[in-house]
């Protein structure tokens, strides 16, 4: 149901933009009213990249480049870029006459600030792409040029809003990042300003009438509604006091529901570049799960297409591998797990594990992700499957924080869990399942201890290769060696529901959906 | 004994109120023979209604389990947790409410103060309190319900053996030189059984609400199906599956309503002097 309708929103889509080319030119005016749940800590990108903090501050700063839906890299601040052919030197050409906020120019010394020093410092995710990089320059005030030590094609995926945000280096520069006084007034290059923040209600931006996009954007002010409760969220929607929801704001189950009203419309469009990826993660320490029959059998036993239809509604797609099909990289010729009960008990048997007098073969636990219904009614329903081919396994219940806790210590059987792909594997796969990122106590990493010499090599190599074709045939391998041997056992390829009024257009136009700046965004007649 | 049916089967609410007790037990007892599968089973397609698919009478729920079956086993989690609960509740009461009102003085104070102090943090609250810091599991679930549970028996048991310490039956027991323990449990126990029995009926149904209402916000045992969190379960497809929620709604009204009609004729039939004809 959901998936035709994300079809019939792009088809719509296609249609308006052909649409407006003969009559329906972009409408100057209006405002656009969104959800944002949880309420964002602080709107500095540049200390904070969680989702909320995404959404509101996409539209107040700027990044160098933005991905379309098929993750091509396209102009943001920067017109054009060039990569060198030996993959090391990557040049910028930034638009010109772009101001901040508070009316200084924009320079190439800002991007240098930025990715040199500010980022480095402050953001987690930049950090580790950092790494890769030799220098930072800006050879005159439009053009940034940044050398890598080794070659890393997928640098250039890490250049949208929230991967690399641009600072403002005359606020910022020689000052303590964190207790700067303008993170509570942020200035950046975008088409919206930051107005007001009423704590716990709702965000005010208004907008950028110098913004560097000639005649954008279109609407006058967006307001960010805090709204905490569920019920609540999807009450607004419905009654049309808020035009707009994204992610989890909405339930799952309520999404069918909501999707069939008239003034609505829903697309899981703009989730491309995050591509979260759900699934069944093993400990793969603990006898019997370090035998790889183990693990396939659990993947024969599970219905994973009942899950995606029955507890996600059918939001997103089964997963096949370890890389989402809307990563790069993606392939779908790997080894296939049916649902197949006599398959996984076969394989059971087969490792030695006999059932006894009822039926059990061996005991598990089962750690759930606390992050709403869905994921409770998975764990139940996994649990079930289990048993049903004789894997006992208890149900174990923890709140967010022991959750992270135990899952970073590694202290679990089994348990669910869900990362961002960042479009390309060198960014958002191989830190699952490489033997380098084995590190007690952090979240994210290869919590499962899987280890494959080969697995580490392949992956490697993929990140150094320059050559797309090469790497597509490095990466097709990897898949095929770890599907073959299940670290985690994917389950679904989840996409999230922007739910919005159908008055509204462009408001997901590419792969970082409503986090994109919104400077086309506006209201049909 | 004739007596005491005649007095109770006087109430006829209570009578009914038996029938559907009786039946509930009967159910917690016997029911999981009619249904020996496990209730988190997938029996049938998801979203069936009642009678629609052959077997699944009440329908099923939004993962294809069969809500008949998530019924009866709920009856032996309810029962069991209002039972043992109340039993752990009426041993932490009767003993520290008699201590208080048999001692009475500076211990009498402070057993009251104690009592005070627990009265005076709102029960569900801090049982879902409890829940949580124990982490929930049916054992943490019987453990939160008692203790918020205990206060009132005190304070009536306490009340009882004020008024029955002075009287002379226990006053020839002291002089007959028995010792406190004797008298607390042969003398003055006893004559104070009515009143706690009927509280206790109350109680099982107070706890089978409170358990209901734990298991509904998601603090249940995970392990066993119970009524609270079938309805929490259902509540989100409410507009699109009524029979998930309505059916075990129905099953905990009925449950607490017998239970309390039972109370009541209880009451009738322990309490002679308080009878209720004149109204």
């Amino acid at each position: 149901m959901f998936r035709r309708a994300a079809f019939m929103a792009s088809a719509a889509a296609v249609i308006g933009v052909a649409a407006s080319a003969y009559a329906d030119e972009p409408k100057r005016g209006g405002q656009l009213s969104a959800i944002i749940n949880p309420e964002p800590p602080i709107l500095m990108l540049g200390l904070n990249q969680q989702g909320p903090t995404q959404a509101v501050a996409g539209k107040i700063y700027q990044s160098l480049l933005t991905y379309d839906f098929d993750l091509n890299p396209m102009p943001s601040l920067a017109r054009e870029w060039e990569v060198a052919d030996d993959g090391l030197t990557y040049t910028f050409h930034l638009q010109e006459g772009v101001t901040w906020h508070d009316g200084e120019a924009f320079t190439a010394a800002d991007a240098v600030f930025s990715l040199d020093e500010f980022l480095p410092e402050t953001h987690p995710r930049w950090r580790q792409l950092y790494r890769n990089v030799a220098s930072i320059d800006a050879p005159d005030d439009h053009t940034l040029v940044i050398e890598l030590e080794e070659p890393f094609p997928a640098f250039i995926m890490a250049f949208e809003t929230a991967s690399a945000p641009m600072i403002p280096k005359h606020l910022y520069e020689g000052t303590d990042y964190r207790d700067n006084e303008w993170n509570q007034t942020p200035i950046g290059t975008g088409p919206f300003k930051f107005e007001e923040w009423n704590r716990g209600s709702s965000i005010h931006l208004v907008r950028n009438d110098d913004y560097w996009k000639d005649g954008k954007p279109y609407l006058d002010e967006i307001y960010f509604e805090v709204i905490p409760d569920a019920a609540s969220r999807v009450t607004a929607l419905e009654t049309q006091r808020v035009h707009m929801s994204r992610g989890e704001d909405i339930e799952f189950f309520d999404v069918p529901r909501v999707a069939q009203l008239d003034h609505l419309e829903v697309t899981t469009q703009g989730w491309e570049m995050f591509a979260p990826h759900a699934w069944l993660e093993f400990n793969v320490r603990e006898e019997p799960i370090s035998d790889k029959r183990f693990r396939q059998a659990v993947m024969h036993a599970i219905d994973r297409e009942f899950i995606l239809n029955n507890i996600f509604f059918g939001s997103g797609n089964v997963a096949t591998g370890p890389i989402s099909s809307s990563t790069l990289f993606y392939d779908d010729n790997v080894p296939e797990y049916e649902y197949d009960p006599d398959r996984a008990r076969e394989l059971l048997d087969e490792m030695g594990l006999e059932p006894d007098g009822n039926g059990v073969r061996t005991e598990l636990r089962l750690l759930p992700i606390p992050y709403g219904e869905a994921w409770d009614r998975l764990g139940e329903y996994v649990r079930q499957q289990l048993i049903e081919v004789g894997i006992q396994t208890d149900l174990e219940a923890a709140d967010a924080g022991t959750w992270a806790e135990r899952v970073a210590n590694w202290d679990y059987d089994m348990t669910f869990n869900y990362l961002y792909q960042y479009g390309d594997p060198a960014i958002g796969v191989s830190r699952s399942y490489i033997s380098d990122n084995i590190q007690r106590g952090t979240l994210f990493t290869n919590t499962m201890g899987y280890e494959n010499e080969e697995v580490d090599r392949l992956f490697e190599e993929a990140a150094r290769e320059i050559d797309p074709e090469r790497r597509q045939e490095l990466y097709t391998e990897v898949q095929q060696i770890l599907v073959e041997e299940v670290p985690v056992g994917w389950l679904i390829e989840l996409e999230f529901p922007t739910i919005y009024d159908v008055r509204f257009e462009n408001l997901v136009t590419t792969a970082i959906g409503t986090n994109e700046t919104y400077d086309d965004v506006y209201i049909a007649e | 004994m004739k007596e005491f049916w005649q007095r109770f089967a006087r109430n006829r609410g209570a009578v009914v109120g038996l029938v559907i007790l009786i039946g509930v037990i009967f159910l917690a007892l016997f029911g999981p023979a009619l249904y020996p599968e496990s209730p988190w089973r997938m029996t049938a397609p998801p979203f069936q209604p009642p009678l629609e698919h052959p077997g699944a009478y009440f329908g099923t729920d939004t993962l294809g389990r069969d809500i008949a079956a998530g019924l009866v086993h709920g009856a032996r989690v309810s029962m069991l947790v209002g039972l043992v609960s109340t039993t752990v509740a009426l041993g932490i009461g009767v003993a520290l409410g008699a201590m208080a009102g048999y001692f009475g003085g500076v211990v009498d104070n402070a057993i009251m103060r104690f009592v005070e102090f627990f009265q005076t943090i709102p029960s569900v609250v801090l049982a879902i309190v409890l829940v949580a810091v124990l982490q929930p599991s049916i054992e943490s679930i019987v453990i939160a319900i008692a203790i918020v549970s205990w206060p009132p028996v005190a304070r009536l048991v306490r009340g009882e053996f004020l008024s029955l310490r002075s009287r002379e039956f226990v006053e020839a027991a002291v002089i007959a030189g028995q010792s406190n323990a004797r008298i607390i449990f042969s003398q003055i126990l006893p004559n104070t059984l009515s009143p706690i029995i009927v509280m206790a009926s109350l109680m099982v149904a107070t706890a089978i609400l409170l358990e209901s209402a734990i298991s509904f916000l998601g603090l249940g045992d995970r392990n066993l199906m119970s009524w609270g969190y079938m309805i929490g379960a259902a509540r989100t497809v409410l507009r699109e599956a009524w029979w998930m929620s309505v059916f075990p709604g129905v099953a905990i009204l009925l449950t607490v309503l017998s239970l309390n009609l039972v109370g009541e004729g209880l009451n009738d039939a322990l309490n002679p002097r308080l009878a209720r004809k004149g109204r």
